[in-house]
């Protein structure tokens, strides 16, 4: 199984204006080390610009994140142990803050490529119904398998 | 669902610890832990000034107490047929152990105030605290690599950059690690500032496996 990740985050400001240039500015080095990073297995690109971010119908002022990893360990690696780091830090120069949670998980079969409805679907899940076994988060980790009682279509299938 | 790893409170880490007793085994301990990467019993041996016999007895010693974890490998040049069979070599084991006479816990204590940070959104103020307690940690005029290693970060030299090896932070930064990572650039920079060196040394530079920061040593002398 790999690991699907989507993440979604609101712009404080349009994102050709001056007070996100930064952001863009960094979207290439930071895709260049995703893309070789170990696990790495697909992203769901904007266009052929490295600079550009995933096009969708879900509001102007979202940036999407959209990819597939190998594993818990290779995903967490490029998230918190390499120079994704440092612009994650800077998150509030660009962003608003969300309460609501913003990133989401789930394991796909190996060769599947997810669309992004999907993985909106996904990220309502979480939102809706907090961590289950098809849609989590780092915190709240689910190993690939893990059925629980509130899953009605896995317990139904396992059965 | 994977909870904190908080490890009991009564586990046997002082069984651990005490494996570390003798000081051929701690110098053998310390040996493999200060070069980052596996060793084998030839190399322990070498370093220790100890025969090879006696420093495997030792080595399978700490991987017994859960110190090392042993692996199998080729060392050398030669592969394929010929070459031998695999050496057994060693590294540090990723478990942690922690012993205090009575009883202490502040891991778990400092997991529900990391979590508390994070409600409240008070990481800037997270990080200035940290900034604070860091300059208070050092001494004016100290040497670098020597407050870092007092400070259990493990500090070795790579191209112009001080690293650190270990994170003194870690299964707090498992937990929350961009509160976790930030406060402890915060808690460098005020180690340099207490110092009386340029704070900005200190950068977010992480790799697996280390500690996030990393210092520039340009200005080191």
């Amino acid at each position: 199984m790999h690991l699907a990740q989507l993440n979604v985050a609101r712009l404080l400001a349009p994102l050709d204006s001056p007070e996100i240039a930064d952001f863009v500015n960094l979207l290439e080095p930071v895709n260049k080390v995703s893309d070789a990073a170990p696990g790495f297995v697909w992203r769901l690109k904007g266009g052929e610009d490295p600079r550009d971010t995933v096009k969708h119908d879900y509001g102007d002022d979202l940036v999407i994140n959209f990819s597939v990893w190998e594993s818990r360990e290779t995903l967490w690696n490029f998230v918190y142990r390499s120079a994704h780091l440092p612009v994650l830090r800077r998150r509030k120069e660009w962003f608003h803050h969300i309460a609501q949670p913003y990133s989401v998980m789930w394991w796909i079969p190996e060769g599947h490529i997810p669309s992004l409805a999907e993985g909106m679907e996904r990220l309502e899940l979480l939102r809706e119904h907090g961590p289950g076994p098809r849609a989590f988060t780092f915190k709240d980790f689910y190993e690939p398998g893990a059925s629980s009682g509130t899953d009605l279509y896995e317990t139904a299938a396992s059965s | 669902m994977a909870g904190p790893r908080i490890p009991a409170v009564s586990s046997d880490d002082l069984g651990a610890v005490a494996a570390l007793n003798d000081p051929v085994r701690r110098a053998v301990y310390e040996y493999v832990i200060s070069q980052g990467r596996e060793v084998g019993r030839n190399e322990a041996a070498e370093a220790v000034g100890v025969q090879r016999t006696l420093a495997a007895f030792h080595l399978d010693k700490l991987v017994e107490a859960g110190l090392l974890e042993p692996d199998f490998k080729r060392l050398g040049e030669r592969t394929g047929p010929g070459s031998g069979r695999p050496a057994k070599v060693y590294r540090r084991a990723p478990g942690e152990w922690q012993v205090s006479v009575p009883p202490r816990d502040y891991r778990t204590l400092a997991l529900v105030l990391a979590e508390v940070v994070d409600l409240l959104g008070g990481d800037e103020r997270a990080e200035q605290a940290a900034r604070r307690t860091g300059a208070r940690l050092a001494a004016p005029g100290g040497e670098l690599g020597e407050t870092l290693r007092r400070r259990g970060y493990e500090p070795y030299p790579e191209g112009g950059d001080l690293r650190l090896r270990n994170c003194p932070f870690h299964v707090l930064a498992e937990e929350h690690p961009l509160l976790v990572c930030s406060m402890n650039l915060a808690l460098c920079q005020g180690l340099l500032e207490g110092m009386g060196r340029d704070p900005d040394a200190a950068r977010l530079d992480p790799r697996p496996g280390e500690c996030c920061v990393a210092f520039s040593k340009n200005n080191e002398n």
